[in-house]
């Protein structure tokens, strides 16, 4: 899974909690301004409800809290719409950065004593100028199927 | 693959499929000139086509075919059933080679020169022989058809009216430069339909000059559907609708948002042309959507080919008979169920129907028919196939779950016969006695099942042994357009379907409604019923934000109330508010909401915020209430578990001491909180106003003195125009469980004690108190004609106590001499003694011997062979019905149902001394 990655990629970059992670730019759809969000009851909690994105239902999810972070002061936030499967997610980030293109020689596999979560849903790091960039593993981190197996 | 020949094969395969369907029906109707040439076309662009790619083997093939129909269209060669049969043969050759054409896009070696030799020489010399043997009897088919099937008769006229001109018009094209008509073609047809023989040769035909014929062509809405279409109607890749619907989904926003700001303009120079959008765009939007739909008939259009060859090859006479093929649904969900549906069809000839020997030996026609019926229904589409055929046979049945291991012999003999059906769904079985080569090769009703089921549908079964089996196929209407009724809890909205919506109620504390609450479980009156309410709030774990999380939130003063009818089941959902009703497209959830079953879906409302769809079958199987049809064999086997003690709903109250107690609920009419201010006395009796009548008050403690001001609960019981109330305490909670009284036949009032809710009941005897308030109350109608001279005797047989101690009671108020007995062999012991019963009144679910074989076992014995009897039983479902009824039982009435138990007993003797 790692290796997929090994050439020059163009990444979307956002904050959670201070750190710097990366999304291939061509699985984003969109970024898109805080838009009234429709609860949905009975979801899981790091599902923050449902939002009508130019006639198509797209479902928020709270990135932070699906990583087991806490939830982030100010109520807004920017969102980085993704098509999985079909259908059109949006993740609530802290806030959506520049498009990094990444040198392949500085991608580095997940440290083994990396949190739980952030090595489920990571596909590896990248050793940037100053900073690391954590490419978020897409696919994994909305295959709610697996994780309930899991749990 | 190149363009050009993958755009060759969708065609010809569309072509095959219409060609089939025509030639069918020109096997029915060898005169329809029209259908003739264009069967002809189809063939001939075939046949052109391949020889332009350069595929000499299709070529070959389709010309020999073309040949025959040639023939057939200049009236050298009359239409006949093997002539029809070469030509599909000839079809089934060409499909064959194109599917290795599309696989290899090569043209795959071989030999077609015995087919094409086949049918040159049909095309030959066929005419000479054949016809002459084999042309009548396509003709006595559709004449038969006209004569018997009335509902076809009317379209068949149609239909040849409506070609009759046009086919003079073809004959006419075939002759170019014929003379002027002598006969004005109305007289043509009229001459035509009278004629039941083929007129196979053209020649002598008068012909209309065809400028006439153009005019006096008829439209022809009806029976042609195939070809005319075809050429009306072009393809477009569902890609560009679906484009096309989310670019009209964001117009209507658009729109809205438009309108919307147009309101806060009153005097505005848009406000025409903006209505005028408006119109346009909801029109569009409609449009569209149409576009997803297509009629059934689709799915159908390969039924009757398939039906045709399955007669030819069986052996057996089928009317394939289709009604409703306009319905429409969703193209997707059409694709899914095409395949379960030409299975179903194809299991109901071949397993369903019998032989036409054995037909008419049954007394039945000799031609079987196969009926598929589809129709909207309840926001579904319903789909029906039914046969008249042999029916299911049960024993069969039962020893192939045995012989599987399906099911235990023990298992078996518990279950009625509708439960037994339900295993032909059951993966690995397979009735049919031999495997034949049209169905039965393993794939078996449970892909069908499961293939259903997989677009969120059902299937249900029933059937009758000799007369035949009905398939009735729910399938939800996904993507359709739905009207919802929008409602607002905690500020979120909510779509709730229409269609299950019965009606909206509101209440508050001053109205005719309130909510009441039996243990905090809130109810509603409702026209004398009482109505279980859910809590749309508490159910979604939603809160206001200023209100303390998780707890049970106090009700509003004013609410409204949804009552939704899921099944046989109604209740209430409490809501904070309703808005109206709005058309809404169902959208499907993610993926990752899928397993919150309270949901069925979500959608965006017109101002564009997305809302979710609530799903009333969710929410009642939430709150308890098992109505979904599926878990429906998952109760009968709780059932069969439970044997003999039942569940049974009991209102648990409590009077006097601290021991609850316990009355069956279903003796309860109301429930009632009284003003005791308002009480009066009346010859020694508490009596109070109640609805425009005095009601007997009866302290269900004796000898309790009533407080002269407060709030008091009663249970009402009501008998036509009596009621009387029992007062008690306090209303506890209503519970359902299984009934083990234990009897203690001391206290006056109690028919004994009972663990209800993990608690020691006393169960009263509801009878008791009703004699109190009036001593006549059972005896008020039934009564009237049994005087003590010639009281009717009645034989109760009913295995539990509980029901024993219940309805012995209330059955010698109404003036019966009743015995009871607590099994059936114990009845049969008095039956030997030679005891005289006027009825017998027996429980169904007994050990040892049930009630059905208990009845069986009356009937056989001479003594008691007459007794009427009557059957007893918790459950009374049509299918348990049929079964009692030919067992032996007069009635079958439910256990809890006493007024209907004491019409039916009335009746009975009515009868039995009318006979007499």
């Amino acid at each position: 899974m790692s290796d997929t990655y090994l050439e020059n990629e163009d990444f979307v970059t956002f904050y959670i909690a201070g750190q710097l992670f990366g999304v291939p730019v061509l699985s984003v759809q969109d970024i898109i301004n805080p838009q009234r969000i429709t609860p949905i009851p009975l979801a899981p909690p790091e599902i923050a409800g449902s939002l009508n994105l130019r006639g198509r239902i797209v479902t928020a999810i709270d990135v932070r809290k699906r990583l087991g972070l806490p939830a982030r002061k100010e109520k807004e936030s920017m969102s980085i719409v993704v098509e999985n499967g079909h259908d059109l997610y949006s993740l609530m980030v802290d806030s959506v950065g520049e498009v990094l293109g990444v040198d392949e020689s500085s991608f580095e596999r997940n440290p083994p004593t990396l949190d739980q979560r952030f090595r489920d849903y990571s596909q590896g790091i990248y050793r940037l100028d100053g900073k690391l960039l954590v490419i978020l593993d897409v696919n994994r981190f909305l295959d709610y199927g697996r994780n309930a197996d899991a749990a | 693959m190149d363009d050009l020949l993958s755009e060759f094969l969708t065609e010809t395969n569309e072509g095959l499929t219409t060609l089939d369907m025509e030639l069918v029906k020109l096997e029915q109707n060898p005169n329809d000139a029209e259908l003739l040439s264009s069967i002809f076309r189809l063939m001939h662009t075939i046949k052109g086509t391949c020889g332009f790619l350069g595929l000499p083997r299709l070529e070959s093939v389709a010309h020999a075919g073309e040949n025959i129909m040639n023939k057939f269209r200049d009236g050298e060669l009359s239409v006949s059933a093997t002539g029809v049969s070469l030509i599909l043969e000839c079809l089934d050759q060409i499909r064959e080679i194109l599917t290795t054409l599309e696989a290899t896009e090569q043209e795959p070696e071989g030999d077609d020169s015995d087919l094409i030799s086949r049918l040159n020489a049909h095309a030959e010399g066929g005419d000479a022989a054949e016809p002459a043997a084999a042309a009548p009897e396509p003709v006595t088919v559709a004449v038969d058809e006209t004569v018997e099937d009335d509902e076809e008769d009317e379209l068949e006229k149609a239909f040849r009216e409506a070609l009759g001109p046009e086919e003079l018009a073809a004959q006419a094209a075939a002759e170019a430069g014929a003379p002027p008509p002598e006969h004005p073609p109305v007289a043509e047809v009229v001459e035509l339909k009278a004629e039941p023989t083929p007129a196979p040769a053209p020649a002598p035909k008068p012909a209309p000059k065809p400028a006439a014929k153009k005019a006096a062509t008829p439209p022809t809405p009806t029976g042609d559907t195939g070809s005319s279409v075809a050429n009306q109607s072009i393809r477009v890749s569902v890609e560009v609708l679906e484009n096309l619907m989310t670019m009209v989904s964001e117009l209507v926003l658009t729109r809205n948002q438009t309108l919307q700001i147009l309101r806060a303009h009153k005097e505005s120079d848009f406000a025409t042309p903006l209505q005028r959008l408006n119109h346009v765009v909801s029109d569009l939007q409609e449009g569209v959507m149409k576009t997803r739909m297509q009629p059934i008939g689709n799915a159908w259009a390969k039924l009757p080919r398939i039906i045709r060859d399955l007669s030819h090859e069986l052996d057996k006479k089928i009317d394939l008979v289709m009604k409703g093929a306009e319905t429409e649904l969703d193209r997707q969900v059409l694709e899914l169920i095409k395949d379960p549906l030409t299975h179903m069809v194809r299991n109901s000839a071949d397993h369903g129907l019998e032989m036409p020997n054995d037909r008419v030996a049954a007394g039945k026609p000799e031609t079987g028919q196969v009926i598929l019926n589809a129709f909207h229904e309840g926001g579904h589409i319903i789909i029906q196939i039914s046969d008249d055929g042999k029916g299911l046979n049960t024993d069969r049945i039962k020893e192939k779950c045995i012989e599987n291991g399906l099911a235990s012999e023990g298992e078996l003999d518990g279950m009625n016969d509708q439960q037994i059906q339900q295993f032909i769904f059951k993966p690995g079985f397979s009735t049919a006695a031999e495997v034949t080569a049209v169905s039965g090769r393993g794939v078996g009703m449970d892909v069908v099942r499961t293939n259903i089921e997989k677009i969120g549908g059902t299937v249900e079964l029933s059937s009758t042994e000799g007369k035949g089996t009905i398939f009735t196929i729910k399938i939800p209407l996904t993507l359709a357009i739905v009207s919802a009724l929008i409602v607002e809890c905690c500020k979120e909205r909510f779509a709730i379907p229409q269609l299950s919506v019965v009606e909206l109620v509101r209440t508050s504390a001053h109205s005719e409604h309130t909510i009441e609450h039996i243990n905090e479980t809130p109810v509603l009156r409702l026209r004398n019923r009482l109505l279980p309410l859910v809590t749309l709030r508490d159910l979604l774990k939603l809160s206001d934000g200023d209100e303390p999380e998780g707890e049970e939130t106090e009700l509003r003063e004013d609410n409204f109330i949804v009552v939704s009818q899921v099944g046989t089941y109604t209740f209430g959902i409490i809501v904070d508010r309703v808005f109206d009703t709005e058309e809404i497209v169902v959208k499907p959830v993610a993926p990752i909401l899928r397993d919150i079953q309270l949901f069925s879906g979500n959608t965006i409302l017109g101002d564009g915020a997305v809302v979710m769809i609530l799903d009333p079958n969710g929410i009642a199987a939430a709150t308890g209430e098992i109505a979904v049809a599926d878990s429906d064999l998952g109760a009968h086997e709780d059932r069969h578990q439970a044997g003999n003690d039942e569940k049974v709903a009991m209102l648990v109250f409590r009077s006097g001491d601290d021991a609850p107690k316990a009355v069956p609920l279903a003796l309860i009419a109301r429930l009632e909180e009284i003003d005791l201010a308002k009480v009066e006395t009346s010859g020694g009796q508490h009596v109070v106003q109640y609805r425009g009548q005095l009601m007997p008050l009866i302290p269900m403690k004796t000898g309790m003195e009533l407080e002269k001001e407060g709030r008091q609960p009663v249970l009402v019981f009501s008998d036509r125009e009596r009621s009387m109330g029992l007062v008690v305490d306090e209303i506890i909670d209503i519970v359902e469980d299984r009934m083990n009284v234990e009897l203690s036949a001391e206290k006056e009032g109690y028919i004994g004690s009972a663990i209800i809710a993990e608690k020691a009941t006393d169960v009263v005897d509801a009878g008791y108190f009703l004699t109190q308030a009036y001593p006549d109350w059972f005896g008020s109608e039934a009564g009237k004609e049994n005087f003590e001279s010639n009281k009717s005797k009645i034989l109760l047989v009913d295995d539990s106590p509980f029901f024993r101690n219940l309805l012995m009671p209330m059955l010698s108020v109404a003036g019966y001499d009743v015995q009871a007995v607590e099994s059936a062999s114990e009845a049969l012991t008095l039956c030997e003694k030679g005891e005289k019963f006027d009825v017998i009144v027996s429980d169904i679910e007994m050990p040892g011997m049930n009630g059905f074989e208990f009845a069986e076992a009356v009937r056989e014995d001479h003594r008691w062979s007459k007794t009427p009897m009557v059957a007893l039983s918790a459950f009374a479902s049509p299918a348990d019905l049929m079964r009692g009824r030919a067992a032996g039982f007069k009635d079958y009435v439910s256990k809890t149902d006493r007024e209907a138990l004491l019409t039916t007993l009335q009746d009975t003797i009515a009868e039995l001394k009318g006979a007499a």
